[in-house]
């Protein structure tokens, strides 16, 4: 038995999770949502907070739906439910794409999208897809709810824009646009495994197939999930071709400051990069879907 | 609050068909749970972080890291680990018998967390392609086989079930 004692509390409703966030706001309080990254660190008493709510038991936070022109995904909902649900291939195709780089199997049984976000890993894909799809993030809290746009929502490694005494229960997806074009690219050491680079891109084209609008998120990359922007400015006008995809690479990279690990060297993956997001734009010229 | 004696909780659940109970401190992970106050040691704990898979479980028909869920949080949940596959005369389950004649184990020590992931792919693709077998146990580590004998044993299961499917 490693992980450090804590109290142990199982909620039924969004309203009496806030109440005891609120109660135990003095102590270390986590919220426990699917644990496969935060039991771990506990494992390893990385973590130890004082006391753990399990979300498990809030029937309010799973669930996925169509809500006007937005895919709603329950901030409990499981990796493997959201990556077999239909809507969410219907509406947000670029997550189901994604999700084929995320985890093993039995971790995605477990592990949930909202759990994902609030951990932040820099390394998770799912951030940076949020990004790209221009995802809200619900949040709620004693006084209401209020919504972050994803690009509002990352602070840094672990950290986000939930604040203690709040909650991530839903998380807002705009519905696809018809026709815009999707493609996710990454490299890992294993299958499976954390990104060494990964990109997720979005274009719309115009009749002619000149880019109208793009969005390139990049993980793994950096202490953050990022988005170049400065390459999806540059991209607008373009023919989607090769010449493009490169000039937008070399735009993006230039930009970004390249985590320089043990395994891999920050030139590495600056490379690694710049091949990815031409991989994934030209990836966007080829499906539509 | 280390030293604190911690509190501790009634838990029962369903274990291969038995219904079980304990009493647990909530820090307690369902693996060493089910090794220590069970007993049912077939359950193997290898990286304790959610890695290696050997501590691979059901719960309710879905599999799980053991490792990575505390024990408290399988109140009500129905359990299967490897002992459970075994048949009521004790002689091997079939997709046992199929990891031993393809040689798929040889020290033996990722075998059950690989039957128990093995044993939810084949409910619910039995027609699953060897890419997709390699797929559905990548979160599975063996330092032995080098996987090929594995995937033999899981895809051949998978081709028996097929066919008795096909023949009932």
């Amino acid at each position: 038995m490693k992980p450090a004692p804590f109290s142990f509390h199982r909620p039924s409703s969004i309203s009496q999770c806030l109440e005891l966030l609120h109660a135990l706001a003095d102590g270390d309080a986590k919220v426990l949502a699917g644990g496969q990254s935060l039991i771990p660190m506990m494992n390893f008493r990385m973590a130890q907070p004082e006391a753990l709510i399990d979300l498990s038991g809030i029937a309010d936070l799973e669930g996925i739906r169509l809500q006007d022109d937005n895919l709603i995904i329950g901030a409990m909902s499981r990796h493997n439910a959201i990556k077999a649900d239909e809507l969410v291939a219907i509406h947000a195709p670029l997550i189901s794409l994604a999700y084929d780089h995320v985890a093993h199997f039995t971790i995605r049984n477990r592990g949930t999208l909202g759990g994902n976000l609030c951990h932040s890993d820099p390394a998770s894909e799912m951030p940076a897809v949020m990004r790209v799809l221009g995802a809200q993030m619900e949040i709620a809290s004693a006084d209401g709810r209020r919504l972050v746009s994803a690009d509002q929502f990352f602070f840094g490694p672990f950290a986000t824009a939930v604040e203690p005494e709040e909650l991530l229960v839903a998380i807002r997806i705009p519905v696809s646009p018809r026709g815009r074009r999707y493609s996710f690219h990454e490299v890992s050491l294993r299958k499976g495994d954390f990104a060494m680079s990964a990109i997720a891109a979005a274009v719309d084209l115009d009749v002619e197939g000149r880019v109208m609008r793009a969005r390139i998120g990049l993980c793994g990359v950096s202490d953050i999930a990022l988005r170049a922007e400065n390459a999806e400015e540059g991209l607008v006008g373009e023919y989607l071709n090769l010449a493009a995809a490169t000039a937008a690479a070399d735009a993006a990279v230039t930009s970004i400051e390249f985590n320089d690990t043990a395994a891999i060297s920050a030139s590495y993956r600056r490379d690694l990069t710049r091949a990815l997001i031409i991989r994934a734009l030209l990836g966007c010229t080829e499906e539509r879907l | 609050m280390t030293n604190e004696k911690q509190e501790t909780t009634a838990i029962t659940l369903t274990v291969n068909g038995e219904t079980m109970s304990g009493v647990v401190e909530p820090r307690m992970l369902l693996s060493d749970f089910i090794r220590q106050d069970l007993q049912l040691t077939g359950t193997h704990v290898g990286c304790e972080h959610g890695v290696c898979g050997a501590c691979t479980i059901l719960i309710d028909g879905v599999s799980v890291r053991s490792c990575l869920t505390f024990a408290v949080q399988a109140e009500g949940c129905r359990i299967e680990t490897v002992e459970g596959l075994l048949e009521r005369d004790g002689k091997l389950s079939p997709l046992q018998q199929a990891f031993s004649d393809h040689h798929a184990l040889q020290c033996g020590f990722c075998t059950p967390g690989l039957l128990m992931t093995a044993t939810e792919l084949l409910r619910t693709r039995p027609g699953a392609s060897r890419d997709d077998i390699r797929d559905a146990i990548s979160g599975n580590l063996c330092r032995c086989t080098g996987y090929q004998t594995i995937i033999d044993a899981i895809s051949d299961m998978g081709t028996r079930l097929l066919a008795e499917e096909k023949s009932a």
